[in-house]
């Protein structure tokens, strides 16, 4: 699996939208219906409690990109979609898992999810469940090595996503690659406004 | 004031001005059945769910307001699915009230429960589930609000019976009050992209306007018309756009697509530019995308920002409301000095309709050759075209030794009713006979299942016309297959007195799957036979309190249509015997090029 950021096929999608009973019907069954391919997807209250955010990872082979967001936007409670590219996204997951960890290999397992700055959630008597967060391919790594010791349940959380800071010093606009690619300007929350 | 909301909702209905609503009561919307018997809202009740949504399309087609259906829960809501999957297809403002059950009872499969917005979620623009009697008037001024404005469509708002009796504080509420932060219609183009189209078009040598559907629910049809005149550029009219511009103007080329004329069809294949106003470049129009207008630069106006680019990449792609973008794109004509005052805009221009293709593209201005001189050749070739395939059919006196042929029913049904008669049809070869002889000189005069293709929509969509326009002389021109799935609505005509008029086209078959079966499936037919006397449809309209008339040899066709047109108080039914190996030409077969159109057998190389 080629490392996220430099995969060309996958596009995160920050969707802003209301925070009402079956939004996410909407959204999960217009890509079914219409075909598209979600890689991920994270759903979650954002800081205005009208409304939710959902963090979609979307297969731009499975469609054009264009198709997928302009279905999205006619979405009557999708309020705004940010287009993020890999390479100008920060984005984080969290992956929990049980790990086999006999006395022999505890040490190791231990000092592994120490080097990837993770954390031992719960002990058992020949296994351990560990947290460890970050880039997905980070994650990727981890489930790699880990999977030698013996994987007894995994989860991953999907990914979340924000737009990379602007780093010129005097704080000039951004180049346009550098900015996050607002589809709909009618976003109701101060965060999401563009620049 | 306190209202229960089941009168919150009838008051809101009231409020949105609704003249007349088609439903069919039971279980879960009870409570609302009782404020209608004091409401001045006109309840048009069917015998079938199906028939309240399509009577409403029908309505809204020939008003352009939206149309009303009411219905309760489980299999009533189940059987009102077809109406809003065609009016999601076809762009038909509908606003569809179902009965729920009581919010206690939602999700334990309660009596008559059905997951209506889950179902429907697919096929309305938008749809609510009301769970508080407080959000009723709210929620009804936003489903008209979505309904009608941007790209329309149906949507759908479920009911729950505890909702319905409980009590509220009546309110209405503003146009600032509605919550729909989401919803935000474009109307006017981009000012760039309008110019650059207008410069593209005075550049064009081989230009069509694409008009589809967009147009007539923009109100667009006088704006078309000056920009054709305008420019000299002919005009095609999709299957949804059919009276948008008179097939009597010199400029109109007809319908395009797999059943359309072959000028339409060549000209979009040979043309420069193409000029899309409200059309989606749907397969039936376009054939093989591939191969389709290949020569073509595209501008492509349309209010749904989504058809832009989806089947074509557009070279202008505008999104806006067509009415508004053809204005707009006039102005910016008029700004590259093409000649033609916008005043004429009012007058809607008075050339005669039967001057030759091309002529005297602006009347009476001077700089009229402009156009002219540019298009010259295009319009010849155009001309030529037309000359040399125009529709035909066998109008020999033996032609009918197997029955009549349809398109001389349809013609002789065009010559002998007023011009402004509303067409309705359903789906199959009838529809595309319907389309192609008739002549379409008024918008809002076509009335018909497109996208979806619904067989069966005739006759409860011409009801509802008729309800919407009781001014004018509605025909449905329906097959006999279509007519069988939805002819009982015909009970309600008659018991609510609307006395629309019925023409099957009865060639005891399901013609158009019988076509194809012929000529892509060796003549092996399968399951299209249905008889042309069971049932006897004479004595079946009789029983529906319709007059019923049988018309077998030509010269009957005349006298019956006349009678027919002479009755105004009840419906009437004409079962037409027609020639079941007549097909459907010019055709394009599915997944084939434009390029290989079929043309009648009459015209094809070594018949001539």
């Amino acid at each position: 699996m080629p490392a996220f950021g430099t995969d060309k096929r996958h596009h995160t999608l920050t969707v802003l939208v209301e925070n009402k009973a079956g939004v996410l019907a909407r959204v999960a069954g217009l890509f079914s219906r219409r075909g598209y391919n979600i890689y991920s997807l994270a759903v979650a209250p954002s800081d205005d409690a009208r409304f939710s955010r959902i963090t979609i990872v979307v297969d731009v082979e499975s469609a054009p990109l264009e198709q997928v967001v302009k279905q999205l936007d006619k979405l009557v409670p999708v309020v705004s979609i940010t287009e993020l590219d890999p390479v100008n996204a920060r984005e984080r997951e969290l992956l929990l898992a049980t790990i086999e960890a006999g006395e022999a290999e505890r040490g190791q397992v231990i000092q592994l999810v120490g080097v990837f700055e993770g954390k031992i959630v719960d002990v058992g008597a020949d296994r351990l469940t560990v947290m460890v967060a970050g880039a997905p391919a980070k994650l990727d790594d981890f489930e790699d090595l880990v999977r030698g010791y013996g994987i007894v349940e995994l989860q991953r959380t999907g990914r979340v996503a924000l737009p990379k800071l602007d780093r010129s010093a005097a704080r000039m606009p951004a180049s346009p690659g550098g900015r996050p690619r607002v589809l709909d300007d009618h976003d109701p929350t101060q965060s999401e406004k563009a620049g | 004031m306190k209202l229960t909301g089941a009168q919150a909702l009838i008051k809101s209905l009231e409020m949105q001005e609704v003249e007349v609503m088609f439903g069919l009561p039971g279980g879960a919307i009870l409570p609302v059945y009782d404020p209608i018997i004091d409401s001045s809202i006109r309840h048009v009740l069917v015998r079938h769910e199906q028939g309240a949504g399509h009577m409403a399309e029908g309505y809204a087609h020939v008003t352009g307001r939206p149309g009303v259906a009411m219905v309760t829960s489980g299999p009533a809501a189940t059987n009102i699915v077809t109406p809003l999957a065609d009016a999601y297809m076809d762009s038909i403002p509908l606003v569809v009230v179902t009965g729920q059950v009581a919010t206690s009872l939602i999700g334990t499969d309660g009596f008559q429960e059905s997951d209506t917005t889950g179902i429907t979620m697919g096929i309305t623009k938008h749809n609510w589930l009301v769970t508080d009697a407080a959000d009723i008037p709210r929620v009804v001024a936003e489903a008209f609000h979505v309904a009608t404005t941007g790209r329309p469509g149906p949507v759908l708002i479920d009911l729950p019976k505890d909702v319905s009796n409980a009590e509220m504080e009546w309110y209405w509420p503003g146009p600032d009050e509605l919550d729909l932060p989401g919803y935000h219609p474009v109307l006017e183009g981009d000012p760039a992209a309008v110019k650059k189209a207008a410069e593209l078009l005075l550049a064009a040598e081989r230009p069509v306007i694409y008009a589809g559907g967009g147009v007539l629910k923009a109100r667009g049809a006088d704006a078309l018309r000056e920009l054709a005149e305008r420019t000299g550029a002919p005009v095609v009219t999709t299957l949804m756009a059919r009276g948008a511009f008179p097939d009597s103007h010199p400029l109109c080329l007809g319908m395009p697509g797999m059943h359309g004329n072959y000028t339409a069809v060549m000209a979009m294949q040979r043309a420069d530019l193409l000029l899309a106003l409200g059309s989606r470049f749907d397969d039936r129009v376009t054939g093989k995308v591939d191969a389709f207008a290949p020569e073509a630069t595209v501008v492509h106006v349309d209010i749904d920002p989504a058809e832009l680019n989806k089947i074509r990449r557009a070279d202008v792609a505008i999104a806006g409301d067509c009415r508004v973008v053809t204005e707009a794109l006039l102005d910016a004509l008029g700004s590259l000095g093409l000649p033609g005052s916008p005043s004429s805009r009012a007058t809607g221009g008075g050339r005669p309709v039967d001057a030759p293709l091309g002529a005297e593209a602006v009347a009476g201005t001077p700089a009229a050759s402009l156009p002219r001189s540019r298009l010259a050749a295009w319009h010849a070739q155009l001309s030529e075209w037309q000359e040399r395939y125009p529709l035909v059919y066998d109008r020999s006196p033996e032609a009918s030794a197997n029955g009549l042929k349809p398109q001389f029913v349809l013609e002789s049904l065009r010559d002998a009713t007023p011009e402004d008669t509303i067409v309705v049809s359903g789906v199959g070869q009838h529809q595309m006979f319907a389309s192609q002889w008739w002549r379409f000189d008024h918008p809002y005069t076509w009335v018909n299942s497109g996208g979806l293709g619904t067989m069966g929509f005739a006759v409860p969509a011409s009801i509802g016309a008729k309800v919407g326009r009781p001014d004018r002389m509605v025909w449905a021109v329906d097959g006999d297959g279509c007519f069988q799935m939805t002819a009982q609505e015909l009970v309600t005509a008659s018991a609510e007195r609307i006395p629309v008029k019925v023409a099957i086209l009865n060639n005891a078959y399901l013609g158009m799957v019988r076509q194809w079966q012929e000529m892509f499936y060796e003549e092996r037919y399968s399951e299209v036979y249905l008889s042309p006397d069971l049932p006897d449809y004479v004595r079946w309209a009789e029983a529906m309190g319709c007059v019923g008339l049988r018309v077998e040899s030509p010269d009957e066709v005349g006298p019956a249509i006349d009678k027919a047109n002479d009755i105004d108080d009840r419906p009437v039914v004409i079962d037409f015997r027609t020639d079941a190996f007549e097909k459907v030409f010019p055709m394009v077969p599915a997944g084939a090029s434009n390029d290989d159109i079929v043309v009648d057998p009459s015209q094809r190389e070594g018949s001539r």
